[in-house]
Formats: C-alpha cells, sequence, structure tokens
C-alpha cells in the first residue's frame, strides 16, 4: 500500500536540477509528484515516477546520492476541509508526519493526490485504511500515464 | 633605543665557532651516552646500525647516527624514550590535541630552565628587559606556547600577563591599562587583536605595545608589515617544536632576516627529505634536530620534516648562531591551520567511522583577513545519505564535532556529490592550499 519515492541529494549550484530532470526525461521517466527540500548548502529533490526502478539506475549511473523510501500516496477530496479530514485521521491514530507534498496526479477533478512520510508506515495504513481512504498502490502509478 | 646589542646570554649567543663547536661535540659525546644507557628504543637503533657511544667523538661523527621520525615518536608513547625516572621530570607537554599522531614531551626542572632561558633570549633580541610587561596570548595547557614565552618572560624579568588566548576585547583592555609592551601570540591572532583594535576605535597610539614574538604557524612578509603597521610594533619569528621542548629552539634579532637556532642546546642538520643524505651549508633540505642538552627526553637526529635553509652568514647583530629561514614547506603532507598541525590522514580516521569506506573529500584552507579558513568537502556516499535533511544535516554536525574533538579547531563541513571533487590523473587531490604562505 505504498509507493516508492526517489530522494537525490543535490548541491545549491545552477543547472543542477535542470541535468537530473532532463536525465530521466530523455528516458522516458515521468514525474507524478515532486519536492525540494533546501538548506544553505544543499537540497533533496523527492521524486515518484512512473518506473521508479529505471530512473533510480539512471541516477546512480550518472553518480548521483539516491536512496529509496517507502511513502504514502493518499487520495483526498478536492474540496475545503478535504487535507484536514486526511491529517486528522493521522493525527487520531498517533502517527506524525515527517514531510508531505501534493502529486501532480489526478483521474476525476473532485480529487487530489497527497505524498506523505510518516513515523509509523505500518500504523499509517491501516489508520487510513480503517477510515476509508484510498491510497495509491506503487502497480497503479503506471494507470495515471494517460496523457 | 638601541637594541642592536642586547643579549641574554652573550657568553653563548656571540661565542666564537671553535668554541661552539667544542661545546657541541662535548655535548653530544655526552648525550650520545646518556641515550645509548637510559632509551633502549634509541640505543635498538643504534645497534642495528652497529653503532655504540665510543663511535661518536663529536658532531663530525653526528651523520652516523640513525634518525628518529614523528613514527618513532607515536611509536614510543608515552614512556619509550623518555630518558629520566618520572621522579626527576616535573612537566609534559604534548602536540596540539590529536590523537592519532600525539606526542608527549617530559620534561625535567633543568629542561625547564634551559627552555626559559632560549625564550628569555628571543624576549631580549626583540628589545624586553625587566622594565616591560610581556603580554603572552598563545594558548596555556598541553600546549608550548604559552608556558614556554611565559617562562622565558619570568627569566627576563618582565611583568608577565599569562592572558592565554581569545576574549580578544578583555586583552585590548588589559594592554590599555596594563600597558603591555611585548605581545607574544600566534602571528593570526596579532593580526585578529590589531583588526580588533581598529575596530573598538583605537589606534596604535592607544597602546603601548613596541615589539611581538610570533609563531607556531606559518607567516608572511606581508603579514609581518600588516601586523607592525596595525600594532604600531616590530614584529619578531619564533621557531620550536614539542618535540624538542617547545618555541624557542630558533628565535629572530633586530635584523628580522632568519631565525638564530639556540645552538648550545639544539645542532641543526639540513637533509635530502629523499635520501636522509646530508647537505651542504646553504642548501634547500629538511631541517633535523639534535637536542644535546635536553636530559628527560632527549631527540638524536629528529627530522621535524620542515623545509629550510641554514646560513652562517655574518649577522649585524653580533649573534654568530646559525641562522635558519622560515620554515618554506613541508616534507610530508602535514598542514598548519589556525595554529595547529593537521595531517590529512587525520581526517581520513574521521571519515572512515562514518561509512564502510572512506569517502572522498578535501581539504580547502584559505587566509582571509589574516585568519585560516578550514573547509572539508566531503562526497556523500550513497550509504551515508538518507532521505531526510535532518539526517545529512546531522551527519555534517557529526563530522564537524568528530574533527573538532580530534585537532581541537573547527572546520566547515560541507557535503558534496559523489564523484564530485576533482580527481587529478587518477589520484584523488586531498588539499587545496591557498594562503599563498612562502
Amino acid at each position: 500500500m505504498t509507493v516508492k519515492q526517489l530522494s537525490v541529494f543535490a548541491e545549491n549550484r545552477p543547472g543542477r536540477l535542470a541535468e537530473m530532470t532532463r536525465l530521466l526525461g530523455d528516458k522516458g521517466i515521468t514525474i507524478k509528484a515532486m519536492s525540494i527540500a533546501d538548506t544553505k548548502d544543499f537540497g533533496i529533490l523527492r521524486l515518484i515516477v512512473n518506473d521508479c526502478e529505471k530512473a533510480y539506475k539512471l541516477l546512480e549511473e550518472d553518480n548521483c546520492a539516491v536512496t529509496l523510501t517507502d511513502v504514502l500516496a493518499i487520495k483526498i477530496a478536492n474540496k475545503a476541509g478535504g487535507l484536514a479530514e486526511a491529517l486528522e485521521a493521522l493525527y487520531e491514530g498517533k502517527i506524525s508526519v515527517e514531510y508531505m507534498y501534493s502529486a501532480f496526479i489526478k483521474e476525476h477533478e473532485d480529487e487530489a493526490y497527497l505524498i506523505l512520510r510518516v513515523d509509523n508506515t505500518e500504523l499509517a495504513v491501516k489508520t487510513l485504511n480503517d477510515k476509508g481512504f484510498t491510497l495509491v498502490k506503487q502497480d497503479e502509478l503506471v494507470n495515471f500515464d494517460h496523457e | 633605543m638601541n637594541i642592536e646589542n642586547r643579549y641574554w646570554q652573550k657568553d653563548i649567543e656571540c661565542m666564537s665557532r671553535e668554541d661552539m663547536k667544542k661545546l657541541q661535540d662535548e655535548r653530544l659525546v655526552a648525550q650520545v651516552k646518556h641515550v645509548w644507557d637510559n632509551v633502549p628504543y634509541y640505543r635498538n637503533l643504534m645497534e642495528e646500525k652497529g653503532l655504540t657511544p665510543d663511535d661518536i667523538k663529536g658532531t663530525d661523527d653526528l651523520h652516523k647516527l640513525p634518525f628518529l621520525s614523528k613514527a618513532d615518536l607515536r611509536e614510543a608513547y608515552p614512556y619509550g624514550l623518555l630518558a629520566k625516572p618520572l621522579s626527576e621530570c616535573v612537566r609534559i607537554h604534548s602536540t596540539s590535541g590529536t590523537t592519532g599522531k600525539r606526542v608527549v614531551a617530559f620534561y625535567t626542572q633543568n629542561d625547564i630552565d634551559v627552555w626559559d632561558n632560549c625564550c628569555a633570549r628571543a624576549i631580549t633580541a626583540a628589545g624586553g628587559t625587566k622594565e616591560d610587561v610581556c603580554h603572552v596570548a598563545y594558548g596555556f595547557g598541553l600546549f608550548t606556547g604559552g608556558a614556554g614565552l611565559n617562562g622565558g618572560s619570568h627569566k627576563v624579568g618582565c611583568l608577565t600577563l599569562p592572558m592565554s588566548s581569545g576574549n580578544t576585547e578583555r586583552q585590548i583592555q588589559f594592554m590599555q591599562d596594563l600597558g603591555s609592551t611585548i605581545l607574544c601570540c600566534t602571528p593570526s591572532y596579532a593580526a585578529y587583536l590589531g583588526e580588533t583594535l581598529h575596530e573598538m576605535g583605537l589606534t596604535p597610539d592607544d597602546i603601548n605595545l613596541k615589539a611581538g614574538i610570533f609563531g607556531a604557524e606559518p607567516w608572511t612578509e606581508e603579514m609581518r608589515s600588516e601586523i607592525e603597521r596595525m600594532l604600531g610594533i616590530k614584529a619578531y619569528d619564533i621557531y620550536g617544536l614539542t618535540e624538542t621542548s617547545g618555541p624557542g629552539v630558533a628565535f629572530e634579532c633586530s635584523e628580522q632576516s632568519g631565525m638564530h637556532i639556540n645552538e648550545d642546546n639544539f645542532i641543526a642538520e639540513i637533509i635530502d627529505p629523499d635520501t636522509g643524505e646530508v647537505l651542504p651549508e646553504g642548501s634547500k633540505g629538511e631541517l633535523v634536530f639534535t637536542s644535546i642538552t635536553k636530559e628527560a627526553f632527549p631527540l638524536i637526529r629528529y627530522r621535524t620534516r620542515d623545509i629550510c635553509v641554514l646560513s652562517r652568514e655574518k649577522c649585524s647583530c653580533g649573534r654568530t648562531l646559525i641562522k635558519m629561514t622560515k620554515p618554506m614547506g613541508r616534507s610530508d603532507d602535514m598542514l598548519i591551520i589556525k595554529g595547529v598541525n593537521v595531517f590529512p590522514s587525520q581526517i581520513e580516521s574521521v571519515l572512515l567511522k562514518m561509512s564502510d569506506t572512506t569517502p572522498n573529500y578535501l581539504i580547502v584552507v584559505d587566509r582571509v583577513n589574516n585568519k585560516d579558513t578550514f573547509e572539508i568537502q566531503v562526497e556523500l556516499s550513497k550509504t551515508m545519505f538518507s532521505d531526510t535533511i535532518k539526517s545529512v544535516s546531522d551527519l555534517e554536525k557529526k563530522i564537524g564535532a568528530e574533527i573538532h574533538n580530534i585537532l581541537g579547531i573547527t572546520a566547515k563541513i560541507k557535503l558534496v556529490e559523489p564523484k564530485s571533487i576533482a580527481r587529478s590523473e587518477g589520484k584523488a587531490v586531498r588539499v587545496i592550499d591557498n594562503r599563498k604562505l612562502v
């Protein structure tokens, strides 16, 4: 019930992100969600892609420090309070969010997708399922490739 | 003020060449005997070369004796080179806070007296008398800087201010309130004191300093002029190393062109660092010292790894002691950063603890506003990287803390991408030193 996220260490220098995304783009990797966490000297680029094994290999061959992490991709209602409902569910389950960001994917206008890393993934999956939330599975990511 | 003819021990400082050689001959013969009798470690080295004390009749035989290196000192740590019972030793000093490369040196009371006299010569050569207020802003503790100049200042009879380093505004306040006339510290700290003085809205006219004795790290003639201008003083160089005693092995006189070696205590040689062969006077090579008066921790033919030139040219100050140039470099990979000896292998040992394999790294040293900057770039390997900012920042902090723990100085740690540090012909470049000190 989790998806694989690629995290890439990137020094803060002009053109670095362009290089990485071009590398992936040229090999047919599509980005489903992304965020950048940054500090003064470096950043971490986090990516959810259609083919994470291939992307991982490409980045590794390009000498990037890259790692795979299990994160949650959760569907929420695209309306006022939609995000709050999901976070309240996690809070009630005593689960802490370490970071989150929104995804580019959607099937219908009335929904949105969030990527979450939590302190207890297993418990979060159970809690969200019990509360009736939909979690995206790794193989389902490809289904969003419909442009 | 005429400082041309000021000596602390004129009979020695101006001794004729023949008398000095005779003194050195006698002392060397006695020292080799002392070491042979009391230091099995060195006795073994001599035996390996088939030597006994009878083979050493004077300084002309010095070249026959085996060298000692820092590796020997580490191997013999802590007591292996001790030549006196501990009950006769009164103090130890140690090289700057390093674990991997620690050297502990022992002193008898007589060793301290000899050392104090060496430093007293330096202070006197810089114009110091019992009328002076000697402001010692070298670090005190295991480091020899503070203790050495403090002892020399006492000998001369100066009013001694054992300030140690740090708390710069208070240093300047004491200079003003107590009328410090001679400043002893590292050249970079002297420059920093000068800058702070100006930042406080003061000029050299607001203080009473006339001279400074600066050592323990490399510095340039440009830096000398800068310090002299900022503090309104004459700046003198001093040389020494913990292994042989501390500062005062050699000192500068009014001519400010090289340092007189205290030859009654230390015999200097210049060797080819690759072959170990003794080079003729005037050649550039590695400086080797034999301490001929040290009782507790006598070193025979100790390789300093400092590259310099010796000269017996007549000096206008009247001293006949041989002169050495400022060290022009090293015959090993040691760096002196912020006054502390740093070996790249120490950085490696820290990084090895952080990862399965030693990550590629680069030490970048520069001097900005007369102060050393020290950055270590470390290539982040896959095993070192995990997904969160916190884990990466924690790694930076952990490396920084460990470096500080080992070296006693702070380095800026910068994590960089794998394979991003330039390699030259397949071999990693470990150090970029932009200080241009020579």
